[in-house]
C-alpha cells in the first residue's frame, strides 16, 4: 500500500451552515462595515490585520500565523449567479457543481473515478461525517465513510477481539459473490467485501501512528487528527472531506461564530504540524469553504442567509496572499442586501483539480472557469 | 390458520407495511390472508396517530423550521408507530413518485402539509391527487408554477406532469407539453414567499384567473380552451397513465424494475403484471385502493418473495418496528428520522424531482455498512420486546441443535431464505459453541450472546437487505 513518490492529496473542510464572510475577513478600515454591523461588528483594533483595509476574526489567530507564513490562501467573493440563499440548494450546488438543475453526481465523486478508474483501491476516499457527502458520490466510486476510526467498520458493536474476527471472517464467507445468483446479488457481494477491505485498511492507521502534537479537543480536531493517521499511514487516499458547524449564526452569532473559529483554525494548525512532524504536509492543500456568505446587515444578535462568501486555500505549496476581490459594500452594488460574488466556485475547484490533483478539470465542473492562481 | 401461511403473511406485511412481529403474523395468518389484505386497505378500520399526544411532547413538530431532522421527526414517529402499515407506505410511495425536496422548498412546514396530503389520499382516486399535487404550494414553487404566466409559459409543471407524473416520456408531443403549460398559468400560491429575516408565511394555493391563459389549446388531439382539470381529465384517458403508474406500484411492491428515465426504452420484467395493475386502474377510474387490491391478491405478488432491495427509509423503519418500544414518542425522534439519510435517503429532500434510484443503487459502501450498522446496533440489544419475544420463542423450544438453532434465527427474522451457502456459514458459526442450551443461568446468559451475536449476522447478510 505504500508508495514511493508522494501522490497529491486534497482535503476539505466544509463550513456548514454559511460562514459569516463579512466577520470572517474583516473590511475594518470601510466605513460601510461598522455602518452594516451595529449588533455584531468586531470592534476596531479587534481584528488580525493582514493588510492596511483587511483583518481577519479575532479567533482565527491560528490562521493568522500560517497566513504570515504565506500558506494560505484567501479567496474573496466566491459564490455563482443567482444564489438561492437556501442551505440544502446552495450546498447542492457546491456538491454537484450543478446551479441550474439538480444534479446528483459529486464533482469528487468524479474526481475520484479519474484518479482511481478502476477502483484499485477502496480507501482513494474518505469521508468523515455521519453520512456519505453529496460531493463524494458517483455511482460504484468506493468511499469510506468513517464516524469514529478507532471503531470503525462492520459491526462495530462486536468489541471482544477473538469474537469479532470470527464474526467477521465469517460476514466475508458469507459476501463471497457466489456464481449464478444474479447481477445484483454479485453487485452485493463485492460492496460487503469492498467495505471490509476499506474497514482492515484503516484499522492499520491509528496503531500506526504516534506525533508529538496535541490536538484541541473538539469535534473537528478529531476528525482532523483521524484524517491525519489515515494519510500518515500512506495507504493511497487522495481525497479526504469532513465538516464543521454549524456556522448558521441567526442569533448571537457574537460568541459562537468566534468558538467556532476558534475551534476550526486550532485544529487545521495542529492538524499541519502533525502532516509536518511526518514530512507529510508537502503533497497536502486544504480547502475550506461554506455554501454561501451572510447578509451584509446584521440582524441585531445575528445575521442571515446571503450570498457571496469567502473560501481559503491552506497548505505548503499553496501560494499564500489574496486572490479575487472583495465585492463592495455599498448599498447600490448589493443584490437583495448581499454581497455579489465575483469568483466563481468551480474556477477554484479547477485549480485544485489541475494544479494539485492533475487532473482535467472540465469534465468535472462541468465548464471553464477563471482559476484562482494559488497553486503551482 | 395453518402455519404455512406465515411467509406469505411475513412477505406481505414487508410490503404493505413495514414489517411484523410473529405474534401480528400469527394473528394476521388466523384472519385470512383476504382478510389482512382488506383490512390493510382500509385504514380506518384501525386507530389513527394521535397527533396531539406527539405535540404535547415535541412542540417542534408544528410548523418545524428548516433545521435538518425536525421536518421528518413526526412522519418518521408515524411510520415506526402506525397501526396502518399500508396508509404510510402509501404515503412513502407517492412521496417517491411525487418528489419534492427541502432543498428548494427551504420551507419544512410546506412538505409535511404535502406528506398529510399524500396520507389523506393514500388510496384514493388519482385524479384527486394530481389534482391535488397541482394545487399543492410546495409543488407549484418545486416545479415553478407560481413563475407561469399567461404571457410567459413556463413549462417546468406542464412537463414533468406528464414526464413523471403521468404518461411517461414518449406519449407526447413538445407542443403538448407546451399546451399543458398553458392551461396551468394562473395555478398560483400566496402569498409569494418572503425569503426574508422574520419566520416563514404559510403558502395557500391560489388561482387567478387574470394570470390564466385562456386561448385554445390543442392537447393530445383534443382542442378547446383547457384549464388544469381539462389536461389532467385526458391524461387519465390516455391508457399510457395507467401504464404508467402500474409501472411504479410494481416496482414500489413487488420486484425492483429498471430507473423511471429508462422506462420509454426498457419493456417491464413482467409486462402480464403491469396490464394486470393498469387495467384495475382503468375499470376503476383510477382508484388506487382497487389496483393495489389486485396487486396484492394476484400470483405475481405472491411469488415475488426478497426480489427488491430494501430503500433506506424499509430498512430503518423496519428495524424500528422489529426491535419494539417505539409506540410512545419518547425522546430522539428527530435523530431516528435521520436515519435513512445518513443511508443516503434524506426524508422530505430526495436528490431530484425524479426521486431516489431504487433497487442495488440504494447500495453503495457506505450505505450498506450504515444500513448493517444500524440494524445490528438496534438488534444487539436483547432487552428491547421484540428481542426479547425471539428469545422466548427459541428458549420454548429447548435446547437447540447449531442447526436447529440457525433455522429458528432464520424463521423468527423473515422466515428468510439465505440459500445453501450462507446457512451452512451460520450453522458453522452457531456449532463452534456446541448447542444452544438455557438450563443454568451461565448457559443463559451465554446463549442470550449468541442470539444477539446470530441475529447480528443474520441482519447483515445480502439476503437481508432484500423485502
Amino acid at each position: 500500500m505504500t508508495s514511493t513518490k508522494k501522490d497529491p492529496v486534497v482535503v476539505v473542510l466544509q463550513l456548514t451552515g454559511g460562514n459569516d464572510y463579512a466577520n470572517t475577513v474583516i473590511r475594518y478600515a470601510d466605513p460601510l462595515y461598522r455602518d452594516n454591523r451595529p449588533g455584531i461588528g468586531i470592534p476596531e483594533g479587534q481584528e488580525l490585520r493582514i493588510d492596511d483595509e483587511i483583518g481577519l476574526h479575532p479567533a482565527m489567530g491560528a490562521i493568522k500565523e500560517m497566513y504570515d507564513q504565506n500558506q494560505v490562501a484567501i479567496i474573496h467573493g466566491v459564490g455563482y449567479p443567482n444564489s438561492p440563499r437556501s442551505h440544502f440548494r446552495s450546498m447542492d450546488i457546491w456538491h454537484t457543481c450543478a446551479p441550474d438543475r439538480l444534479g446528483t453526481e459529486g464533482w469528487l465523486g468524479r474526481a475520484a473515478l479519474d484518479i482511481d478508474p478502476n477502483k484499485e483501491n477502496v480507501v482513494t476516499t474518505v469521508c468523515f461525517g455521519p453520512s456519505i457527502f453529496r460531493a463524494l458520490v458517483y455511482p460504484g466510486v468506493p468511499v469510506a465513510c468513517v464516524g469514529n476510526l478507532d471503531t470503525y467498520g462492520m459491526l462495530p458493536g462486536v468489541t471482544e477481539v477473538d469474537q469479532r474476527a470470527k464474526i467477521l471472517d465469517r460476514f466475508a464467507r458469507m459476501y463471497v459473490p457466489a456464481i449464478g445468483t444474479g447481477l445484483v446479488d454479485e453487485y452485493l457481494g463485492q460492496i460487503g467485501l469492498d467495505c471490509l477491505a476499506g474497514a482492515d485498511i484503516l484499522k492499520a492507521a491509528p496503531q500506526l501512528y504516534s506525533s508529538e502534537v496535541e490536538y484541541p479537543d473538539s469535534t473537528i480536531a478529531k476528525k482532523l487528527k483521524g484524517i491525519a493517521q489515515i494519510h500518515e499511514a500512506n495507504l493511497g487516499t487522495r481525497i479526504f472531506y469532513c465538516d464543521h458547524g454549524v456556522f448558521d449564526t441567526h442569533a448571537n452569532q457574537v460568541g459562537a461564530h468566534g468558538t467556532l473559529w476558534t475551534e476550526v483554525s486550532q485544529a487545521v494548525q495542529s492538524f499541519f504540524d502533525d502532516l509536518r512532524e511526518h514530512d507529510a504536509a508537502d503533497n497536502v492543500v486544504m480547502l475550506l469553504f461554506s455554501e454561501f456568505g451572510r447578509r451584509l446587515h446584521d440582524n441585531g444578535s445575528g445575521s442571515d442567509h446571503g450570498a457571496g462568501g469567502v473560501a481559503f486555500a491552506i497548505g505548503d505549496t499553496v501560494k499564500g496572499g489574496q486572490y479575487s476581490e472583495y465585492p463592495s459594500l455599498k448599498a447600490e452594488d448589493l443584490e437583495q442586501g448581499d454581497l455579489v460574488p465575483n469568483m466563481d466556485f468551480r474556477g477554484i475547484y479547477s485549480t485544485v483539480l489541475e494544479d494539485h490533483l492533475g487532473l482535467d478539470a472540465k469534465g468535472i465542473v462541468e465548464g471553464e472557469f477563471e482559476k484562482p492562481r494559488f497553486l503551482g | 390458520m395453518a402455519e404455512q401461511d406465515i411467509p406469505l403473511m411475513a412477505h406481505l406485511m414487508r410490503r404493505a407495511g413495514f414489517g411484523a412481529s410473529r405474534e401480528e403474523l400469527e394473528e394476521r395468518a388466523a384472519k385470512g390472508y383476504e382478510e389482512t389484505v382488506e383490512e390493510l386497505l382500509d385504514p380506518d378500520q384501525n386507530e389513527a396517530f394521535n397527533k396531539f399526544r406527539m405535540l404535547r411532547y415535541h412542540p417542534w413538530a408544528w410548523k418545524p423550521g428548516t433545521m435538518t431532522g425536525h421536518g421528518a421527526g413526526e412522519w418518521m414517529h408515524r411510520m415506526v408507530s402506525t397501526k396502518r402499515p399500508l396508509e404510510e407506505k402509501m404515503t412513502l410511495f407517492w412521496h417517491q413518485l411525487f418528489a419534492t425536496g427541502v432543498s428548494k422548498i427551504d420551507h419544512y412546514h410546506e412538505l409535511t402539509s404535502m406528506i398529510d396530503l399524500f396520507r389523506e389520499k393514500a388510496m384514493g382516486d388519482y385524479r384527486e391527487i394530481l389534482l391535488g399535487m397541482a394545487r399543492n404550494p410546495a409543488m407549484i414553487y418545486w416545479l415553478d408554477n407560481c413563475e407561469n404566466h399567461g404571457d410567459a409559459v413556463n413549462e417546468n409543471w406542464g412537463r414533468e406532469l406528464l414526464e413523471l407524473f403521468s404518461m411517461g416520456v414518449g406519449n407526447y408531443t413538445e407542443v403538448d407539453v407546451r399546451e399543458a403549460s398553458r392551461a396551468f398559468t394562473g395555478w398560483t400560491l400566496t402569498p409569494v414567499p418572503p425569503r426574508g429575516p422574520v419566520g416563514r408565511h404559510s403558502w395557500d394555493f391560489e388561482y387567478k384567473d387574470w394570470d390564466h391563459d385562456h386561448g385554445e389549446k390543442t392537447f393530445l388531439g383534443e382542442t378547446g380552451d383547457f384549464n388544469g382539470e381539462d389536461i389532467v381529465d385526458i391524461i387519465l384517458k390516455n391508457p399510457a397513465t395507467s401504464r404508467f403508474i402500474a409501472r411504479h406500484l410494481y416496482n414500489f411492491f413487488v420486484a425492483d424494475e429498471p430507473q423511471v428515465p429508462a422506462w420509454s426504452v426498457t419493456p417491464p420484467n413482467d409486462p402480464e403484471a403491469i396490464e394486470a395493475i393498469a387495467q384495475a386502474l382503468r375499470d376503476s377510474n383510477y382508484d388506487i385502493r382497487s389496483a393495489l387490491r389486485v396487486l396484492f391478491k394476484s400470483d405475481f405478488f405472491k411469488k415475488a418473495r426478497y426480489t427488491r432491495i430494501k430503500s433506506h427509509a424499509e430498512v430503518v423503519v423496519g428495524a424500528l418496528r422489529l426491535v419494539g418500544g417505539h409506540d410512545f414518542p419518547s425522546p430522539g425522534i428527530g435523530n431516528l428520522s435521520k436515519q435513512p439519510g445518513y443511508m443516503g435517503q434524506e426524508l422530505l429532500n430526495p436528490p431530484s424531482v425524479e426521486g431516489w434510484h431504487t433497487g442495488a443503487e440504494w447500495i453503495n459502501s457506505g450505505s450498506l455498512m450504515a444500513r448493517i450498522n444500524f440494524t445490528a446496533d438496534l438488534i444487539s440489544d436483547t432487552s428491547r420486546p421484540g428481542i426479547q419475544n425471539i428469545i422466548n420463542r427459541l428458549k420454548a423450544q429447548g435446547d437447540l441443535s447449531p442447526e436447529a438453532f440457525v433455522d429458528t434465527c432464520l424463521d423468527l427474522m423473515g422466515p428468510l431464505d439465505v440459500g445453501q451457502e450462507v446457512k451452512q456459514e451460520l450453522v458453522d458459526h452457531a456449532g463452534a459453541a456446541g448447542a444452544l442450551k438455557w438450563g443454568s443461568e451461565e448457559d443463559s446468559a451465554a446463549s442470550t450472546n449468541r442470539v444477539s451475536e446470530m441475529l447480528q449476522l443474520v441482519v447483515s447478510t445480502r439476503d437481508y437487505q432484500y423485502a
